[in-house]
């Protein structure tokens, strides 16, 4: 929490607003799907930029790379998958930007 | 010094003939053969549909080298290619140490289940017909976590 507020600054409502949300999210019974790097369940060792079916799913619509907060990606595939990715940009497997 | 690998991709615009791929690869092998290179892999991937438009062309016709050769062998591929107008784009990537580790991970990978099985009173490959099925596999992703993100 301390972390929250000292964002914030001094404007100490956001911080309150934040505690509330949390709450709510406890109160609901939601249940997620838990989230698994799909090349360490998978285990895929070669992300490569030519593999355009590997990579499609990690391009949203508008042409960004999917986060991995909600991909899942491990760091270290993460960090692979931006590389491969930011290749297949340059020979236009993949867009730079859609809109 | 061992070479290097390389992977030279290249794009030339849609209206390019069978001649043309062909004249242009054999430049390629002049400069490396020239260059105590040599060509690993040729591949032609034929037209395909560019993500984004490059100098108005929609579609390209994408051609991939593997090449074993030195730095400078791709220093100057890589400044020929630029001059060049007929190539739209192209990409040069050193290839080998990924490979390498691939080939590490893979091993140990494979090594370290079959020790695994052993361990277990098993045959170290694995059998047909053992195990979970594919459609099993899917399931199995479908863990719930309450509350939390």
């Amino acid at each position: 929490m301390p972390f929250g507020q000292g964002r914030s600054g001094g404007r100490g409502k956001s911080g309150d607003k934040k505690t509330g949300d949390k709450k709510g999210g406890e109160r609901r019974p939601m249940f997620r799907r838990r989230k698994v790097c799909k090349f360490c369940a998978d285990k895929i060792d070669d992300i490569n930029y030519k593999d355009v079916k590997l990579l499609g799913p990690f391009v949203p619509e508008r042409g960004k790379i999917l986060p991995r907060r909600i991909s899942g990606t491990c760091a270290m595939h993460q960090r692979k998958l931006q590389l491969a990715l930011k290749r297949a940009r340059q020979i236009a497997l993949i867009p730079y930007v859609t809109d | 010094m061992a070479d290097r690998q390389y992977e030279l991709v290249y794009i030339l615009p849609p209206d390019t003939t069978e001649q043309q791929v062909a004249d242009l690869h054999e430049q390629v092998g002049q400069v490396v053969s020239r260059m105590h290179g040599q060509i690993e892999k040729n591949e032609n991937w034929g037209r395909r549909r560019l993500a984004y438009e490059i100098g108005h062309h929609k579609e390209g016709v994408y051609v991939l080298d593997v090449i074993n050769g030195s730095g400078e062998l791709m220093k100057e591929l890589d400044r020929r290619l630029k001059v060049m107008d007929q190539v739209i784009r192209h990409m040069v990537v050193r290839v080998d140490e990924e490979k390498k580790v691939i080939d590490r991970t893979r091993t140990k990978r494979q090594s370290e289940s079959e020790r695994r099985r052993v361990k277990r009173g098993l045959p170290p490959q694995r059998q047909p017909g053992e195990g979970r099925s594919q459609m099993d596999m899917d399931d199995d992703d479908d863990r719930f976590d309450a509350g939390e993100v």
